[in-house]
């Protein structure tokens, strides 16, 4: 790991003012995916800053038919919280079985979306659910977040703060995990919002993107033999030495079947 | 009096004594250690797999912060090559290639990893910082990675002077004998493998440190290794020049080796030369990546192999063709892997008659390849297992009858094979009776039938196999071309008031010696476990030692332990007769206690080696004072364990994934010692078997470069890939050491993966598979049974 | 050059850290407390597992200075004062659940708060899916299942006593 200045703000405003003086600074909250880059030497941020005592970025909450959570939550709150067991399941049971243990007990959900990488699990449910990522600056619809392999809509210096997932009908996650890393392989969230049937495929291919095919047979009938015969096109998908693109294809497709039986 | 309860002699579930030092964090690993005014070192590796140095710059880093020094190839040219601990001959007689293996680089590297230069700071991140500041221009050579790429024709030279990448071409056997009985068979069965490139990853990585004390002018080197007696001699004979005397080696808790630790590794060589050097210590500690790129892989074989049999299903004749990759450099064992290790095993567990083997040695720009976990007894028990359900399937004969009716009989021994060893014992059908009714094979089709409701596909297998371990004897490994000895060596100390330290040449590194050896001294001398004290691992107090690989620590070692006890215990009954005025031959002994015979009159252990210690009435003219004795032993024969491994596994058809649903193991391994011990190896020696099965791969690519890197892309098997492993044991006696013992630390992994793979293809038969290859990852059986669903539908 | 304060196993140290020392260096190196391993360099062994807090965490992947003001409890803050071993040390000892001892302490940790996390009981399953960070080169985790089986109804007071690999 190269050297840095570490810095460890008490407010986003304070946060947000260190990383805009210094286009090199890196803000850490879990830091699970940094520090492994880190380690090695993959990129030299000349700051860290860490997030971790800004209380504001905290917290789960329900408003109305909203599930507010702030972006400092870790996955094991998430996994554990009543509030989001009741109101959305697939989510609680999602962040469950993101990493291991340890991973769970110090990522977040606010480090894992800011990230995107295309094999974790959150990207998935924010997008399936509809949600709305909300900045220091702004508020950003899920269709308009995740623009490509680690490719987030955020700016420079701007910070994730918390996330709105509205409250679904239904909603259910199933993955294949990668056998080595135990990253995604290939996921799919499958949610009954109330924008209708939304269908979020991750891991199979560079970046988390909606599968509509699935999502109108879905709207048409609610079932897993609905997706079961819908094919994901393997063009674009990742290829390595765990799968090809045809085999992450065809978990696509067995994966949004499981997905639907989960969620009921 | 008998000081010690039965229960912890031979056989008994004795707890660990190293135990209580692991739980609670006192360990004392290579990187735990530090010495005073310690410096670090950082090994600068190459990027490429084959590329010429122009030039390498280092005078920006040498100015950085903390900077000791930096060494490249230049600097270390004139030291000695890493040698090599055994010579095969080609088949015309001449010698394999043996090409220089420098400790860096010298105009050259020859894979990604090879060792470049080395910066020697203050600390382990200055050393890293300063290292990437080095500037190597590199001329990039096409490269050979694979055994294909390096021998098609015009294929790129790893070693100048090594025509076709050749290392060696070998065979054993009688070629035209063996195609007489190929003219002569009802049917020939035939089929290539590929023998999956392995990563040990033992948990510990690797490290090393250098001490030289100016004032004696002797070295130290504290590293990770399995025998570091023969790393004292290695490095310091062949590579530094460095008298015995003035080196000492040692290998203190050692995290795990499975092979990967036996050899002599450039680094340690760099760290001893540079402290040297520079007057200090210098500790070098491998990062995970860089093991990947530096530890010696295991397998990566491909071999070509045919059966022939009678009209009865009777195995006529073996003939097999195997290449083996040897990587870029010749590390310690690797010649003899797949030669003496492996094709001596082809006759396995059957009554073959005639068997020839040919093996081509290449050299290609990849990690060397040596001895892991089992080291060519695996290979080519896969081949045979593999083979022999193949030849099951394409005879229409049961495949449990068919190795019925090719065991060795039980009255068979000592049997001698056609590929020159001489089997001591065994009862094949007993340990292939044993497992199959533990794991109810006869109840089998209902489950597969029930897995079938589920929409699972369930297939059972079995592998039958032998190995030969406890490697030794000296003179027949000698004319097999190992360069040096393979005896052990152990000293007895019985102190003054009758507690132990055994001094051994094996070395523990996960095997519980502490433990077991302990229990070879309390069932012969009556002493506590606890009051005897193992020392391993240093060469300054262990007499000599060839250490532990292959199975051999209790087999060799432990014999030579036992004969030690036999010098004990016959200066004691001395002793004893002296104290109780009676004739040497009137005195008994037995746990602990000399008695005259037939009489109530005894002495105690304790009350000998106090008398020899204070020798106050004593025997002095006849008899030395004190009582510790060493003994060399050295096995007149290799062992024997063999057994039957059983596999069920259970495939999800919608993903590909297999999962062992029940595995079981009945082994022969000889006399137990420790049951705890022995059913703890196996099950780590399974779960190593069915990770090569289902899991690990070691991948380069065109370029050369390792894709499974590191543990995000090379799977390690992890709890939940696994399945409970039920141990049985069914014993018959070595026939040739004191102990009766074979060896358990390799037949998990010996036995496993056919068993596993067997099981697969079971799975699999509805859709005409004949045979998968290693690892059967959830890609490749989807890939499978997609191509058998679209054939369906065409 | 920054400083930390944390508890580690009862006792708290001030320590001067770079921005860039991993947690598990500060225990290592700065405190001697070399029971915490470093197994690999991408987070996947569990070598390396601490309680910071309470929680298992990976040292390897938490600078030091993230540590501030936590408690921290190593493998060697396990056993009591008077060398009473925790019931999970106990247990792996009891069932032969360790050879080489490299992956123990992590794997200890991991299991201790797995254990801790389910007061109604883990099944063999899920003992094997909580252990999803830990990896064990030796045992082929057969042991280690049966210890932390054992152990757990030591640590939630069902048992007074460890259930012997023998019963």
């Amino acid at each position: 790991m190269y050297d840095f200045a570490y810095h460890k703000p008490a407010s986003v405003a304070d946060a947000v003012k260190l990383l805009s003086a210094d286009p090199d600074a890196r803000p850490i909250s879990g830091g699970q995916t940094l520090l492994p880059a880190l380690k090695h030497r993959l990129n030299k941020p000349s700051a860290i800053i860490d997030l971790s005592g800004i209380a504001e970025l905290r917290g789960i909450r329900r408003e109305g038919d909203k599930l507010v959570i702030g972006a400092l939550t870790k996955h094991v709150e998430v996994a554990d919280s009543a509030e989001v067991k009741s109101a959305i399941p697939a989510l609680a049971q999602l962040a469950g079985t993101i990493g291991d243990t340890q991973v769970r007990n110090r990522g977040t959900m606010g480090g894992s979306v800011s990230n995107n990488d295309p094999a974790a699990d959150y990207p998935a449910a924010v997008l399936a659910l509809d949600a709305t990522i909300v900045t220091d600056k702004r508020r950003i619809a899920a269709d308009e977040f995740f623009l490509g392999m680690f490719t987030t809509a955020l700016e420079p210096g701007e910070l994730l703060v918390a996330i709105e997932f509205p409250i679904p009908e239904k909603a259910g996650y199933a993955k294949m995990k990668n056998p080595a890393s135990r990253y995604v392989m290939a996921g799919a969230f499958v949610a009954k919002t109330k924008s209708g049937v939304r269908v979020a495929i991750n891991g199979a291919g560079p970046c988390v993107f909606r599968q509509t095919e699935m999502e109108q047979a879905l709207t048409a009938n609610w079932s897993p033999d609905a997706v079961a015969s819908i094919k994901q096109p393997a063009d674009d998908l990742n290829s390595d030495i765990h799968g090809s693109a045809e085999y992450r294809a065809h978990l696509v497709t067995v994966m949004a079947k499981r997905a639907v039986a989960a969620a009921g | 009096m008998n000081a010690v309860t039965p229960f912890e002699g031979i056989g008994a579930s004795v707890k660990r004594k190293e135990d209580l030092r692991f739980l609670s964090g006192r360990g004392q690993y290579t990187d735990d250690i530090n010495r005073p005014g310690q410096a670090y070192a950082y090994i600068l590796r190459s990027p490429h797999a084959h590329a010429r140095i122009a030039g390498i710059d280092t005078a920006t880093a040498a100015a950085m912060p903390g900077v000791l020094a930096i060494y490249t190839g230049a600097d270390t040219a004139g030291l000695g090559s890493i040698p090599c601990g055994w010579q095969i001959h080609n088949k015309d007689g001449s010698p394999m290639a043996e090409p220089r293996h420098p400790m860096l680089a010298e105009g050259k590297v020859r894979h990604v990893g090879d060792q470049v230069a080395v910066v020697i700071a203050e600390s382990r991140a200055q050393a890293k910082d300063a290292a990437e500041a080095i500037g190597v221009d590199y001329d990039v050579l096409p490269a050979a990675p694979t055994l294909d790429a390096a021998q098609v024709p015009g294929a790129p030279l790893v070693h100048d002077g090594v025509a076709g990448n050749i290392c060696y071409d070998w065979h054993i056997g009688d070629k035209a004998v063996n195609d007489a009985a190929f003219a002569a068979a009802a049917k020939i069965v035939t089929f290539e493998t590929t023998n999956n490139r392995l990563v040990p990853n033992a948990m510990e990585p690797r490290a090393a440190i250098g001490d030289y004390d100016t004032t004696t002018g002797e070295y130290t080197l504290f590293t990770t290794s399995q025998n570091p007696h023969v790393i004292r001699l290695l490095m310091g004979a062949f590579v530094l020049q460095i008298p015995e005397a003035k080196l000492r080696v040692v290998a203190p808790d050692v995290g795990g080796g499975f092979g990967s630790k036996i050899y002599h590794y450039a680094e340690e060589a760099i760290v001893t030369w540079a402290a040297g050097k520079l007057g200090r210590p210098v500790k070098w500690t491998c990062e995970r990546t860089e093991s990947f790129m530096s530890d010696a892989h295991g397998r990566d074989h491909i071999t070509k192999c045919s059966l022939a049999l009678d009209a009865n299903g009777k195995f006529l004749g073996l003939r097999v063709h195997t290449q083996a990759n040897m990587g870029a450099y010749l590390s310690t064992f690797a010649p003899c892997v797949p030669t003496y290790l492996y094709a001596t095993l082809l006759a396995g567990v059957y009554t073959t008659p005639t068997i020839y083997c040919e093996v081509t040695a290449v050299f290609t720009n990849t990690v060397p390849v040596d001895a892991y976990r089992g080291a060519g007894r695996p290979e080519a028990t896969y081949l045979l297992e593999r083979l022999v359900d193949i030849a099951a399937a394409e005879t229409g004969i049961d495949r449990v009858e068919i190795r019925r009716r090719n065991f060795i009989p039980n009255d068979a021994f000592p049997y001698q094979t056609p590929v020159a060893l001489q089997y001591d014992s065994g009862n094949y059908t007993a340990t292939l009776d044993a497992a199959l009714q533990a794991a109810d094979w006869a109840g089998f089709e209902a489950r597969r039938a029930e897995a079938a409701k589920h929409g699972k596909l369930r297939g059972i297998g079995c592998s039958t196999y032998l190995e030969a371990c406890g490697i030794a004897p000296s003179a027949v490994v000698g004319s097999l071309g190992a360069r040096a000895g393979l005896y052990e060596v152990g000293t007895i100390r019985v102190h003054p008031t009758g507690s132990v330290t055994v001094l051994t040449g094996a070395h523990s590194h996960g095997q519980g010696h502490e433990t077991t050896f302990a229990q070879l001294v309390a069932d012969r001398l009556g002493v506590p476990v606890a009051q005897v004290d193992v020392v391993h691992g240093d060469t300054a107090k262990v007499p000599f030692g060839m250490g532990t690989y292959g199975s051999r620590s209790l087999a060799v070692g432990g014999s030579a332990m036992f004969k030690a006890m036999d010098k004990i215990i016959a200066k004691g009954r001395k002793i004893a007769a002296h104290l109780m005025e009676a004739s040497v031959e009137d005195i008994e002994f037995d746990r602990g206690t000399f008695r005259v015979a037939g009489t109530d009159r005894t002495k105690a252990l304790a009350e000998i080696s106090l008398a020899a210690y204070v020798p106050h009435n004593y025997p002095i003219e006849e008899l030395e004072p004190g009582l510790e004795e060493t003994a060399f032993y050295d096995p007149k024969n290799f062992t024997y364990p063999g057994g039957c491994h059983i596999a069920e596994i259970e495939i999800d058809p919608e993903t590909g994934k297999v999962s062992v649903v029940n595995f079981t193991a009945v082994d022969d391994v000889g006399r137990v010692i420790n049951p705890m011990i022995v059913e703890g190896q196996v099950q780590g020696g399974v779960a190593q078997g069915i990770g090569q099965a289902l899991l690990e791969h070691a991948v380069y690519d065109a370029d050369g470069q390792l894709l499974s890197g590191s543990m995000m892309d090379y799977t390690m098997p992890r709890a939940d890939d696994l399945p409970l492993v039920g141990v049985a044991t069914h014993t018959t006696l070595c026939t040739h050491n004191p102990l009766g013992v074979k060896g358990c630390g390799e037949v998990g992994a010996i036995g496993s993966p056919p068993a596993v793979m067997n099981a697969v293809v079971d799975a699999l038969k509805s859709y005409g598979v004949r045979h998968i290859e290693m690892p059967a990852t959830p890609a490749k059986i989807w890939g499978i049974l997609h191509a058998g669903r679209k054939l369906a539908a065409e | 050059m920054p400083q930390v304060t944390l508890t580690v196993n009862g006792k708290t140290s001030t320590v001067e850290v770079e921005g860039r020392t991993l947690l598990v260096e500060l225990l290592r190196e700065k405190l001697r407390l070399t029971g915490t391993h470093v197994g690999c360099d991408t987070s996947q062994c569990g070598a390396c597992v601490v309680h910071v807090n309470g929680d298992s965490v990976k040292s390897c992947t938490m600078l030091a200075l993230q540590a501030e003001g936590a408690e921290v409890t190593t493998i060697e803050g396990l056993a009591k004062p008077d060398g009473t071993l925790h019931p999970m040390q106990e247990a792996f000892r009891e069932y032969h659940a360790l050879q080489c001892g490299f992956c123990t302490p992590g794997m200890v940790m991991s299991a201790i708060d797995l254990v801790q996390k389910h007061p109604q009981g883990l099944s063999e399953k899920e003992i094997r899916e909580g252990l999803e960070g830990n990896l064990c080169r030796c045992t082929g985790y057969h042991n280690i299942v049966k210890a932390i089986a054992a152990a757990q109804e030591v640590m939630h007071g069902r048992r007074s006593e460890l259930a012997s690999a023998a019963e």
